[in-house]
Formats: structure tokens, C-alpha cells, sequence
């Protein structure tokens, strides 16, 4: 039996997606921006998916621009932004915990002349919200910050930040794409101009995001061609996908409250458990005000490399930090920014559970992780590892 | 349930072979890819072909998407920093000269490798190495050469003991080189014509001085002068870590007669030269000595405390007779039966009986008459 406890990498894509997806058969097909009956059969599915998208996080279906993914819609977010504010307002502010697709926009941007303010969070892995808030001024065009944290679940509150950033006339972008699906998500509430949402991470297809525009921001398309997506996503837009995110979007919006809560019950029983019989074992991030699917733990003693794949071996998928090049993991940029030391951030190990996890999986995860743990303390004390760094 | 393998695979075909093996054969595998090298190094080290450039990695997983074996990288560069790059440059600010792969094979993949087979449950390690491993019906364990003489590597692997023998795998110890090319093939591995890696991993262009020399505080760099036998001074050089005994080119001086590294002095940075007569040795003494199978060296089948073998002084180099005698638990003193070429320390010294390996230890220095 594999048990796949890594949906913040990916969830799977939910039953109803399938079925939508190879019903597609030849009913839909063609460009939506073609004129014949087939475009509009192809168009019209492209608007139900983008009403189901919207009406998920509670906004108007024009708002939403369809891309390949959260990657493309934080890029677009930023650089869409950057290219709108037209060599004004040239600063930045954002926190130290973001995503790469948030991260290396930004750097580039420093290059070209932007100066990035980035605020560090606490050891749950918050960034207080009156520190971003303080240091939006009237020279900052963009405020952008994660809503949900990848790799620990802290849920930032963005209350002040979204006050400051409409008092100085900056924009304000979330990235949501670990948010939505896990809790629920309205734009108005928010107070955001731009957010980014992802296809996979709510059990649609990968290959399909979509962002938030409030209608009237003043964002720029990054991505030159045809007039498609309101002129902010050149390109014939991934007709497929798109479909699958919107059943996607709709499967989540009818089941919110009770997955939710159902997770949150598995989680804190896979906690709870894993607390019990692994001595040392630390949640990284807050008891609360954290995804209750997102379970960020530090093993002691082992090489979270080591439990990764031993874990792999006996079928329960985690993950820990982020892949490099060459297929390694590297130890997580979040946790040493929130204070961990490189050695902790190596022992680490998240798990996140989604739509598809059982009960039943959960109580077979809880036992394999606690006799891997055991066995590669064992074998692999990170004592004589660690001698060695 | 089948013994589970895990396979160290560098994307070559030796180890991408040995694993594709294994696998028919039954065994679980588990593909292992290391990540050795630091970041920062000069561009050429991820060229292809050294060990670990990911073009090679990906090679490797290839081979294990192809026959459906589980296949990860793991991150060793701490310690093949601290164990290998860190003793190889120690050694030769010290005026030896260091063998980084025989390292390798005894502190990463014999051991950090081996912790790590433990901690995933497997019963063997395997390598694509050229070597055999036999086992005596009363469960001793021999470490021989491979049948293919030109490939055979049993000289890097002289520091396994019957611990280590007990739980490693060489599945082409036994084939020729052609014939695993051939197996490559035949299992559509696309890099069965893959050149050779040559150079030392981390130091891919064969630049050993600069390597030093970067990796080094420069107060360690041990300049001094290069002399004759008789002491006289006849150049300056910029550091002991330039020369190997029996260098002859690059030493900067003009001589008759062509002149050699004899010895090398850390302690006052001599580079002491000679003609090529003087670098012949008697003898030399051995440290970290191990005995593969420690049952060699009982008594009884010591005449005299003395034991009859062959010792290959470096990789290249045949095998020659000589008589080993220990000083002490780690120590030997072996003296070639018919007077030896230069000896050079801190190079591996491997003990043969025929085709096995005794064991080995590390030249600390020569033996004169």
C-alpha cells in the first residue's frame, strides 16, 4: 500500500476531475477564440471553468486570468506589476519565507534596479503583520506575501498589510496556491489585487493556475501575443486544464468545511500519535493558526534524507525542503529563517495530507514513521553525520 | 522477500550495469546516485563524465526508471569534504601524496554508504567495481582480483575487512570489460559507449597543485628549497605540495643529467633530487595496516614473523615480491625481494598473494639497503 502524504507538493487529482476530463471526448475541442461553433463550445467551457475558479474565492469571473500554473501567475503577478509601474515606485516588500517562484522574480528584479524589503518571521514561521505594514510607504509599488507557508502551514494574517498597501497605492498580491482548497479563501476579505492560484494543489490537473486580478489593478501582460485572457496571458489558453481546474474549484467549494475538519482530525491524530512515540520530535510552525494539513516535523537525531527515502521504501511519500538539480533535497531556506540551524533544518520532514487521505492510512503512516525513525536513528546517528560538517 | 541491494550508481556503465544485474538476478535494488563534490569548484568538475555531473545522474536514473527500480541521490558532500577532499590536501601540504579514491572506498562508500544501507534496510551494498569476492565454506571471505587484469581495481579496495566483505557485492568482478560493454548494450543502457572517467572527481583537470593551493590556508603552504643529496640548495620552489617522489618534469632546474624527486621534507620544505639510480628503494614502511583476512598473519603461518607476498605500491604498477614483516599492530616493513622502484608516501601499498589481497596499509616511507 503507498500512502501519499505530500499534497502541498501535489494533490491528486479529485474523482470528479477524471471523470470530466475523459468525458471530454470530441464534445469540446478547438480554440476558444474561434469563431465557428466549435470555438464556442470550446469558449464556453473555458468560462464555466473560469466561473467555477471565481466563485470559489469569491470573485468576479472577469478577475480571473487563466496560466500554466502558480508559477506563472507569481510571475506574472510581479513582473506584470513591475512592468505597469513603469520605472516608479521601484520598492518592494515582501517576507523571507516566500516561495521560489516568488524568491527568484524578486531577485531579478533587485537586478534590475528594485529594492526588496523582506520581512523575517518569528519561529512559527509569522510575519508580523504590523512590521510589512510599517514598511509600505508611498514609494512602494507591490506588496506580495504568502498566505499559507509551504513548507510549515503558518497562516499570515494580512489585515494590516492589505490597509497599508491601498492607503500607499501599492498593489497587493497573495500567493494563495497552498491556501486555497485548505481554508476558506475570499478575495474581498483579503483586501488583495492580485492573487495567485494553483490547479494541482486543489486536486485539479498541474499545468493550470490561475490569478486574481481586481478589476482596474494596474498590471501589465508579461507574456506578448494574441488578445486572450484580457489581454493579460497571450497564448491559447490550456483548454483541458482549465476544465479540470473548474470542477476542481467546484468539488472544493461543496466539500470545504468538511474536509477540512476531517483532515484536521487526521493531522492532529498523526501528531498526537508521532508526539507520542518519537521522544524530541518537534512540530515546526504553530500549534494554531497553521493549515491543519500541513505537518512541518524535526526527527531527532536522523538525516531527514534518510527517513525520506526509507519512508519511500516502505510506500509512505513525504517530502522535505525543496529538490535541487541534481535530484538531492536541500535543507529548507523557511526553517533556518525561522531560526532553525542547518542541522534541524536537515532532520526535517513535512507531511501534508489532503483530500485523498484516510483514516486507515494515517494509522498505518503513524507506525511505519515511528519504527523508520527508530531504525535509521539507529543505523545513522546524525552525531557522526553531523561530526563530519 | 529478496535480499535488498542498495547499488552505488554514478551513471556510468560499470555501475549502471552492475545494477541492471543485480536486478535480474532478484535482488531488490536500490539505486544510489552520491552527491560528492562541493559547489564552487571550477566549472569543468560538473563536465561530463567525472562522477557526479548531473548529465550523469541523470543517466543513472534512467537506468533505474528502465528496469523499475527505486532510485534517489543522496547529499555526502559534508562528508567527502571532511574525509576525502579534507585528507588530500592535509596529505600533500604534509610532502605526501594522497590516493582520494581508496578514501573514498573506505570512508564514504564503505562506510557513510553503508550506515545508510543499514538505515533503509538493506543487506549488501554493491559497486561497479572490478574486483571478486570469495567465501571459504568455513564463511571466511577473500577479496581477489578481477578476472579482466586491465580493469581490475581490487587495489582501491584493500581496507575492506571480512565485515565489510560480508555484506558487498562486485557483480562484474568476474567479466571483462568488453563483455559489460556488451551488456550495456544489450540492456539498451543509451551510455554503453560512455568514455571512461579518468581524473580524480574533484579535480577534473588533473591539476592537483592549484587545487591545494585553493583549498589551503596559505600560511600551510610549505615553500622551501629543492636540494641535492649532499644538501647543496639548488632552486627555490613555491610549495611541497608541487611534487611526487620520482617526479622528474616541472621541478625548474637545469641539469646534465635528467634529475628526480628522491624525498620531500615537510618539516624544513626540501625537496631533496637525484639521478635516476638513487630513487630505487629496498624496502618501506607500511602504516594503517589492514589484513583483509587477519588469519594470514597467525604465527603459524608466518615463517619467522616473516610472510612471502607481492605489494603493487601504486595503481599502475605491477606486483612485486617481497616479505612482510609487522612492527607493530598497524605497522609492517616489507623489503622487495629483488630491490624496488621509488617508493612514494602516502600512496596505497596493497598486499597480493596470487590474485587475492592480503591487505595493505599506507607508505610512510622508504627503506634504504
Amino acid at each position: 500500500m503507498r500512502i501519499y502524504l505530500d499534497h502541498n507538493a501535489g494533490s491528486p487529482m479529485r474523482p470528479a476531475v477524471h471523470v470530466a476530463i475523459a468525458h471530454l471526448g470530441v464534445a469540446v475541442h478547438g480554440n476558444p477564440a474561434s469563431i465557428h461553433r466549435a470555438g464556442q463550445r470550446a469558449r464556453r467551457a473555458l468560462e464555466q471553468a473560469r466561473e467555477q475558479v471565481a466563485s470559489l474565492v469569491g470573485a468576479s469571473p472577469r478577475a480571473i486570468v487563466f496560466t500554466s500554473g502558480g508559477t506563472e501567475s507569481n510571475n506574472l503577478a510581479l513582473f506584470g506589476a513591475a512592468r505597469a509601474a513603469d520605472g516608479k515606485r521601484k520598492r518592494i516588500v515582501t517576507s523571507a519565507i516566500e516561495h521560489s517562484s516568488v524568491m527568484a522574480p524578486l531577485s531579478e528584479l533587485e537586478g534590475r534596479g528594485f529594492q526588496v524589503t523582506r520581512s523575517a518571521p518569528d519561529r512559527d514561521g509569522c510575519v508580523d503583520p504590523e512590521v510589512l505594514a510599517a514598511a509600505i510607504h508611498n514609494d512602494v509599488g507591490l506588496v506580495t506575501v504568502g498566505l499559507v507557508n509551504a513548507e510549515v502551514g503558518t497562516i499570515q494574517d494580512v489585515a494590516a498589510v492589505a490597509r497599508a498597501s491601498s492607503r500607499a497605492g501599492a498593489l497587493f498580491h497573495v500567493d494563495a496556491a497552498q491556501t486555497v482548497g485548505r481554508i476558506p479563501v475570499r478575495v474581498e476579505d483579503l483586501g488583495c489585487d492580485l492573487m495567485t492560484i494553483s490547479g494541482h494543489k486543489i486536486g485539479g490537473p498541474a499545468g493550470i493556475g490561475a490569478l486574481y486580478v481586481r478589476p482596474g489593478a494596474n498590471l501589465a501582460s508579461t507574456m506578448l501575443g494574441g488578445p486572450q485572457e484580457a489581454g493579460l496571458r497571450a497564448g491559447t489558453p490550456n483548454l483541458v486544464g482549465a476544465i479540470g481546474f473548474g470542477v476542481a474549484a467546484e468539488a472544493v467549494s461543496n466539500a470545504l468545511e468538511d474536509e477540512r475538519a476531517r483532515i484536521e482530525m487526521l493531522a492532529d491524530a498523526l501528531l498526537n500519535n508521532l508526539l507520542r512515540t518519537i521522544p524530541g520530535l518537534r512540530l515546526n510552525g504553530p500549534r494554531h493558526g497553521r493549515v491543519a494539513n500541513t505537518l512541518n516535523l524535526t526527527f531527532p537525531g536522523v538525516l531527514g534524507e534518510s527517513m525520506l527515502i526509507a519512508l519511500d521504501l516502505e510506500g509512505v511519500e513525504v517530502s522535505m525542503g525543496s529538490a535541487c538539480a541534481a535530484g538531492a533535497v536541500e535543507p529548507s531556506h523557511v526553517l533556518t529563517a525561522m531560526g532553525r540551524s542547518a542541522a534541524e533544518a536537515r532532520s526535517s520532514l513535512r507531511i501534508s495530507l489532503g483530500w485523498s487521505t484516510s483514516a486507515k492510512e494515517i494509522a498505518h503512516a503513524a507506525e511505519i514513521i515511528a519504527r523508520v525513525w527508530r531504525r535509521v536513528a539507529n543505523a545513522e546517528p546524525t552525531d557522526s553525520a553531523e561530526a563530519a560538517r | 522477500m529478496s535480499a535488498r541491494v542498495l547499488v552505488a550508481m554514478s551513471g556510468g556503465v560499470d555501475s549502471s550495469v552492475a545494477a541492471a544485474m543485480l536486478h535480474e538476478q532478484g535482488y531488490d535494488v536500490v539505486g544510489i546516485a552520491m552527491r560528492l563534490t562541493p559547489e564552487g569548484l571550477p566549472a569543468p568538475t560538473r563536465r561530463r563524465g567525472t562522477c557526479c555531473s548531473y548529465e550523469d545522474f541523470e543517466d543513472a536514473r534512467r537506468v533505474a526508471e528502465r528496469m523499475d527500480f527505486p532510485f534517489y541521490v543522496i547529499d555526502l558532500r559534508a562528508d567527502f569534504a571532511a574525509r576525502v577532499i579534507g585528507n588530500f590536501v592535509s596529505e600533500y601540504l604534509n610532502a605526501r601524496t594522497p590516493n582520494p579514491c581508496v578514501m573514498c572506498n573506505r570512508e564514504i562508500k564503505f562506510d557513510r554508504l553503508w550506515s545508510r544501507a543499514r538505515a533503509l534496510e538493506a543487506d549488501f551494498v554493491a559497486t561497479g567495481h572490478y574486483a571478486r569476492i570469495e567465501r571459504d565454506p568455513d564463511g571466511t571471505f577473500h577479496l581477489n582480483r578481477a578476472i579482466d587484469a586491465a580493469k581490475d581495481q581490487s587495489y582501491f579496495l584493500f581496507t575492506l575487512g571480512q565485515r565489510e566483505l560480508a555484506r558487498t557485492l562486485f557483480p562484474l568482478g568476474s567479466m571483462e570489460k568488453s563483455e559489460v560493454r556488451e551488456r550495456a548494450r544489450a540492456l539498451g543502457l543509451r551510455n554503453a559507449d560512455k568514455p571512461e572517467s579518468q581524473e580524480i572527481c574533484f579535480v577534473p583537470d588533473g591539476d592537483y597543485a592549484s587545487f591545494v593551493e585553493r583549498a589551503a590556508p596559505s600560511a600551510e603552504i610549505r615553500r622551501g628549497s629543492i636540494v641535492t643529496g649532499d644538501g647543496r640548495a639548488i632552486a627555490d620552489h613555491n610549495g611541497v605540495h608541487n611534487f611526487t617522489v620520482g617526479q622528474r618534469r616541472g621541478l625548474g632546474i637545469a641539469a646534465g643529467t635528467p634529475m628526480y624527486v628522491r624525498e620531500i621534507r615537510a618539516e624544513t620544505g626540501e625537496v631533496v633530487v637525484g639521478s635516476r639510480d638513487q630513487l630505487n628503494s629496498a624496502g618501506l614502511i607500511a602504516e594503517q595496516v589492514r589484513m583483509v583476512d587477519p588469519a594470514w598473519f597467525e604465527p603459524a603461518r608466518c615463517e619467522g614473523g616473516e610472510i612471502a607476498l607481492e605489494v603493487k605500491i601504486r595503481y599502475r604498477h605491477p606486483a612485486l615480491p617481497a616479505r612482510l614483516r609487522m612492527l607493530s599492530d598497524e605497522r609492517a616493513e616489507l623489503r622487495f625481494e629483488h630491490g624496488g622502484p621509488a617508493v612514494t608516501p602516502g600512496q596505497a601499498c596493497v598486499f597480493y598473494h596470487g590474485d587475492e589481497v592480503l591487505g595493505g596499509g599506507f607508505i610512510e616511507r622508504a627503506v634504504e639497503g
